[in-house]
């Protein structure tokens, strides 16, 4: 079941690690328009900076790859954010979400999903090994007094 | 992002500055161990205040130059903690692994 949006916008890049930063700054621009408060969007960037991360890293980790980043304003000042690849997958979900599990060695700590836990509301992460992952988050905004004061 | 190094006595303070990602952090580890192997201090200060945005890569970071420093001997302190940085080691519950002034 999906709720409709009431604004949208979907992205897609090249798994080069440069558009870390560039996938971030999208989303605090997409964000924008819920008038997020600074923590808010700190939160979105950081988790949206996980997911990517793990598309670049994780799978496409010899290939560069096609990532999508799809963002959407739902009803109740809701943001939904999915990052999708079409890499290796993962083999088993429930364990890849547990801390401290990384199949990434040294450069990595096994945290990814516990932030992204940590800083939006849901995370569903759908997998299919060999076919790809996509991770879809949600996060309800503050409802902040419009027009100031 | 940047690193910037200086030794004092038995002293390694490493300054970071600018976005601590994944792409940021490429060759960072190398750089750290480099420099904690040519000093051999006794505490490694992280200093973390120049940071605009940190995220999972700096906690690999902080927890692979803790075992080096624990391998010397040694200590870590992370410091000037920005606070989205610092909600990322909470997240994480790196406080209760490594030194956070
Ligand atoms: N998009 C993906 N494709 C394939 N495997 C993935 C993907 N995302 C995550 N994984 C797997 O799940 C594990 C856990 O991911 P998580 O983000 O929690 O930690 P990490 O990426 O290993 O380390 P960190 O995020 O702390 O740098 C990864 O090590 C990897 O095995
Ligand atoms: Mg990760």
């Amino acid at each position: 079941m999906r709720t409709k949006a009431i604004n949208e916008v979907t992205l897609e890049f090249p798994s080069h690690s440069s558009n870390e930063g560039f996938a971030r700054s999208a989303a605090a621009c997409f964000a924008a328009q819920l008038d997020p408060t600074l923590n808010e969007l700190e939160d979105i960037k950081t988790a949206v900076s996980e997911a990517v991360t793990n598309a670049i890293v994780h799978a496409y980790p010899d290939t560069i790859g096609k990532v999508t980043l799809k963002m959407r304003v739902c009803p109740g000042n809701v943001l939904e954010i999915s990052v999708k690849d079409q890499g290796r997958g993962i083999a088993d979900v429930e364990k890849a979400r547990e801390p401290m599990f990384t199949t990434g060695g040294q450069e990595r700590s096994g945290m990814g999903f516990t932030i992204m836990e940590s800083f939006m509301d849901q995370l569903h992460v759908r997998s299919v090994q060999g076919r790809g992952t996509t991770v879809t988050m949600k996060k309800k905004l503050a409802a902040r007094m419009k027009g100031g004061k | 992002m940047e690193i910037q190094e200086k030794a004092v006595d038995r002293k390694l303070l490493l300054t970071f500055s600018g976005e601590l990602d994944h792409h940021g952090a490429r060759d960072a580890l190398r750089r750290i161990e480099l420099a904690i192997d040519a000093a051999l201090p006794k505490t490694l200060v992280l200093d973390l205040g120049g940071l605009t945005f940190m995220d999972s890569s700096g906690i690999a970071l902080i927890l692979r130059s803790q075992q080096r420093m624990q391998m010397l001997d040694g200590s870590v302190i992370v410091y000037h903690v920005p606070p989205q940085p610092r909600r990322v080691l909470d997240a994480a519950g790196i406080g209760r692994l490594v030194t956070i002034k």
